[in-house]
């Protein structure tokens, strides 16, 4: 389609939607993305959006966003600087400019660069004047004027016709970017099925945007990102909230047992119990709980009963379920809680990401009271994590806390599907059905988890509960036996270690300087170090995703660099940690909380003057 | 013990090695005999009991039933067992609770077991006082009461049981007195087999901290003046002599004597099962001395219950959906080949 003589290759590109909260710019990205990624390419997204479901019309503050970078190698990030950022209003502009790459393109709305839109968003006159906007390839396009032209015979409504704006502009994408449009078109014949003339609407908007850019090509170059080089598999995109649910469907079916989620709405987390919800065919029974505390209360409930039981949460909920966690600690009943951090403290900012919550996963509890804790690192690998936070909470019978963020659940990218064949079997420990009374608190030599007895099984009726016991099951106050108790539960949790894989480090095995994540950081600190590597420094990095118990290695690996700095989306949380665990080295820290991501170059910036010594 | 076939269990059978630990004199011995008398009558294995209880002196009540148990943490005893039932529809699950656990601390999990209608059976021991912290006042204690936290008497206002389970959408509401235990047994045996939430309110004695507060319509001497058994498809009557009765005087119940040209046939006749809780809800709040307080099985209506609906629309969809296990979730939508 259409002459594409100046076709530049490139290997990989950030482009970044953005317009009001109404203006559709989720489904524009995510429609972007999925064609990208059955093009082959490698990707991840990031969505930025605020609060408000419709905050005030042309605000600065009512910016929603989509990025998302492919390429045509491995992509860590959803990137740092937008090679083409598509602006539907001027303050969009606002919260962009700064975010465009030297030499990238804007594509705008003129229709909208209205006097009464420039002055909302804070602008005296000239948007683009303002912001010093001399490197960039400016488009303007009468976006709202064309699809009204588009559309005019068409027998919508105004409101319908203006809502395809956002289609007019993927189709200039679209041409940009020397892409197909049958991913998309036939995403709105199957969405709107009952409604063809909405359907066909988007489409025209959507061709009539192609054309459009294909019109005025003389302007801009076309991009091509040729596929991926990744590993042959069957692939399909997936975020990090669907990929942790999925993941705990997973185990469930590993273990041969049913799954119970009791969850609370709340974001960004909501989306694991929604998925959840969906899966009616796969048995998953959801409850969506009065609050928080009878969310994990009644997975405590579905575990006694036997039940793979999961909470999902963020942040504050998962304050709320403080208590529950310390009796599922007391009881010894398998739960995984999900926590998916945001900005905080208390409603912070309920749709940003952050990793402050680390120390609350870690210790907010009463008493001694261990849990295991896990943190995914990518979107896809959130299936990976959930797994193995139930497999770890069924055979050591203890909870469990999988910490993601909102940049992980809500962010993109395409995951090579697994067989279920190939993942681990998970062994329930089962007590032995001869063994009667039965001994709730008896344990496994080996672990030092108790068995799982159900109710509904002859003989071995009896009774847990939050009070200290005995290992008949009494309650007891005897001094001697609360601290063997509390012993044993905190051994429990730490011989959990015996499968914690050894931490791998990128980069140099050994010497100047030690780069150290955790969680949802992995990608921008993984891509950071990869070009520090390429511009001849001697950097390592590791990432922890295992953060009690943490692996066998640390201190093997630590003692090999001169320097260690640790990167997190947070005061020093895990700086601290292991300033307690492991209290011979000196910690450097690179922090940043303004509810976003680190940029690639923000830690390389402070990586690089890290090893100039300054 | 355990060869016994479940038609053939005692009281005994249920009972487990643990050491009943309440005070001298208090009520739940009585509740605690009652409901191992109900267990033996069910006829449903043993193993399949289980008994959910928060924080609070009744809620030690689980340590003392051979059963499964699950002792929890304070209010959360509505959840825990919300969520046992959920996950196994087969088992018998019994909620034992207090005033402050289920109306205070777990006041919002108790209305939404209820809302759902989920089949459990709560137990509610109501001694309209703190016992296990030592006699502080609770959201039943009367207004005016003087506690360890009232020095000057409370001004608040307190729930009534029936009434907040009749907002909440309860369909089943009995109230009983600890020590009646022949009544108890007969409650708890009809509360497990409706289906649906049961709400039992036990007028329950506190020995040490609220000695006697049932006693104005409790005590032996009174009681048949000043409480009524309410029995399904009989005339309202009560009082020593039989000779009074329970009539509808506009829209308010009115205490009226038999005699003097009133007969029966003038008098209410109990219909736990109406739907409509007009005349239930009023029989749930009658209080002593303007009414006799009602005792016995006061709403008992059926209706869908939500462990059932979850099972239903669980097997609907696994008739209906292409996806049956994980490998066919994982393979389905949009999904590429990258050789």
């Amino acid at each position: 389609m259409g002459n594409k003589s100046r076709v530049i290759e490139k290997e990989e590109v950030v482009i970044r939607f953005s317009g009001d909260s109404g203006d559709g710019m989720q489904l524009t990205g995510t429609l972007f993305s999925d064609t990208a990624a059955l093009d082959g390419n490698d990707l991840s997204t990031f969505p930025d959006y605020p609060a408000e479901i419709r905050a005030p019309q042309g605000s600065v503050g009512g910016v929603s966003g989509f990025q998302v970078h492919l390429g045509h190698s491995e992509i860590f990030t959803p990137g740092d600087l937008a090679d083409v950022l598509v602006a539907m209003n001027p303050a969009a502009v606002k919260a962009n400019a700064k975010s465009i790459r030297q030499g990238g393109t804007l594509i705008y709305d003129e229709d909208n660069f209205t006097d009464k839109n420039i002055k909302k968003a804070g602008y005296e006159a000239d948007p683009l004047k303002e912001e010093k906007l001399e490197g960039v390839h400016i488009i303007a396009a009468p976006v709202s004027s064309m699809v009204k032209e588009a559309l005019k015979d068409f027998g919508l409504d105004p409101k319908s016709v203006l809502r395809t704006k956002n289609m007019f502009a993927l189709g200039m994408v679209y041409w940009l970017f020397d892409r197909k449009l049958d991913y998309t078109e036939k995403y709105f014949e199957k969405k709107f099925s009952k409604k063809p003339q909405i359907a066909e609407a988007n489409k025209i908007a959507l061709r009539a945007g192609y054309y459009y850019a294909e019109t005025i090509e003389a302007l801009t170059p076309v991009y091509r990102v040729s596929p991926a080089r990744i590993a042959p598999g069957i692939y399909r995109n997936i975020c990090g909230n669907a990929a942790t649910a999925w993941g705990l469907m997973a185990a469930a079916e590993k273990a041969g047992l049913k799954l119970f989620v009791g969850s609370y709405p709340i974001t960004p987390a909501t989306g694991i119990l929604e998925e959840l919800a969906l899966r009616k065919d796969l048995g998953v029974k959801s409850f969506q709980a009065e609050d928080e505390i009878a969310g994990i209360c009644t997975a405590l409930g579905a575990s006694f009963a036997g039940y793979l039981a999961v909470t999902s949460t963020s942040g504050p909920g998962l304050a709320l379920k403080t208590e529950a966690i310390g009796l599922a600690v007391m009881a010894e009943l398998p739960i995984v809680i999900v926590n998916v951090q945001r900005g905080g403290p208390s409603t912070g900012l309920p749709t940003k990401t952050e990793q402050a919550d680390l120390l609350q996963a870690l210790y907010g509890r009463n008493g001694e009271c261990p849990v295991v804790v896990l943190a995914a690192s990518t979107p896809a690998d959130c299936f990976d994590y959930a797994f193995e936070a139930a497999r770890i909470a069924v055979e050591h019978m203890t909870p469990v806390i999988l910490l993601t963020d909102s940049y992980l659940a809500n962010g993109t990218e395409p995951w090579r599907i697994p067989e279920m064949k190939d993942l681990p079997d998970i062994m329930p420990p089962r007590p032995a059905q001869e063994e009667t009374p039965f001994l709730p608190y008896k344990r496994d030599e080996k672990r030092l988890s108790r068995y799982w007895a159900i109710p509904g099984t002859p003989g071995l009726e009896h009774r847990i509960g939050g009070l200290e016991k005995t290992v008949k099951g009494t309650v007891s106050y005897i001094p001697d036996n609360h601290e063997l108790m509390v012993r044993l539960r905190a051994e429990k949790v730490s011989r959990v270690e015996e499968k914690v894989p050894d931490l791998k480090v990128t980069g140099h095995e050994s010497g100047e300087l030690l780069v150290v994540g955790w969680g949802g950081s992995y990608g921008y600190i993984m891509a950071a170090v990869r070009e520090l590597k390429e511009e001849g420094h001697n950097v390592g990095f590791v990432n922890f995703n295992y953060l009690n118990p943490l692996p066998k290695n640390v201190r093997e690996i630590f003692s090999k660099y001169q320097k260690i700095v640790v990167c997190e989306l947070n005061l020093g949380q895990m700086a601290n940690y292991l300033r307690m665990k492991y209290q011979e080295f000196t910690y450097l820290q690179i922090n940043k909380v303004q509810g976003l991501p680190f940029t690639l170059q923000e830690i390389k910036d402070q990586c690089i003057k890290i090893l100039e010594g300054k | 013990m355990d060869e016994h076939r479940s038609s053939e269990y005692t009281p005994k059978d249920f009972k487990s090695d643990q050491e009943v630990r309440w005070c001298p004199g208090c009520g739940d011995h009585a509740v605690l005999n009652a409901v191992q008398r109900a267990l033996s009558e069910l006829g449903i294995p043993r193993e399949n009991f289980a008994f959910i209880s928060g924080i609070g002196c009744s809620s030690r009540f689980p340590y003392y039933m051979n059963t499964y148990g699950f002792h929890s943490i304070h209010g959360r005893a509505s959840a825990i067992a919300t969520g046992v039932k959920t996950a196994n529809p087969r088992l018998s699950v019994w909620q034992i609770t207090g005033d402050g656990d289920a109306l205070a601390i777990g006041g919002n999990h108790f209305i939404h077991a209820i809302r759902r209608n989920i089949d459990i059976n709560i137990i509610l021991f109501n001694n309209e006082i703190y016992g296990l912290t030592k006699g502080q006042y609770s959201p039943t204690s009367e207004r005016g009461l003087v506690t360890k936290t009232s020095p000057f008497g409370t001004v608040e206002e307190p729930f009534s049981v029936g009434e907040l389970v009749i907002g909440a959408k309860g369909k089943f509401f009995a109230r009983t007195v600890d020590a009646n235990v022949t009544l108890s047994t007969r409650i708890y045996v009809e509360a497990a087999k409706h289906k649906g939430t049961s709400v039992i309110e036990v007028l329950q004695n506190c020995v040490i901290f609220n000695d006697g507060i049932h006693d104005v319509i409790a005590d032996k001497e009174v009681r048949d003046e000043r409480t009524i058994i309410l029995k399904e498809g009989e005339p309202m009557i009560f009082g020593n002599n039989r000779d009074k009765g329970l009539a509808l005087d506009g829209l308010k119940l009115r205490v009226v004597s038999l005699g003097n040209g009133i007969t029966e046939k003038d008098l209410l006749v109990h219909d736990p099962r109406e739907p409509n809780p007009g005349i239930q809800y009023m029989l749930a709040n009658m209080r002593y001395p303007e009414y006799p307080m009602a005792l016995g099985i006061i709403r008992a209506v059926s209706g869908q219950t939500y462990e059932i609906a979850v099972e239903e629309q669980i097997s609907e969809m696994q008739k209906k959906s292409p996806v049956a296990c994980m490998d066919d979730l994982l393979k389905s939508g949009s999904t590429w080949k990258v050789e």
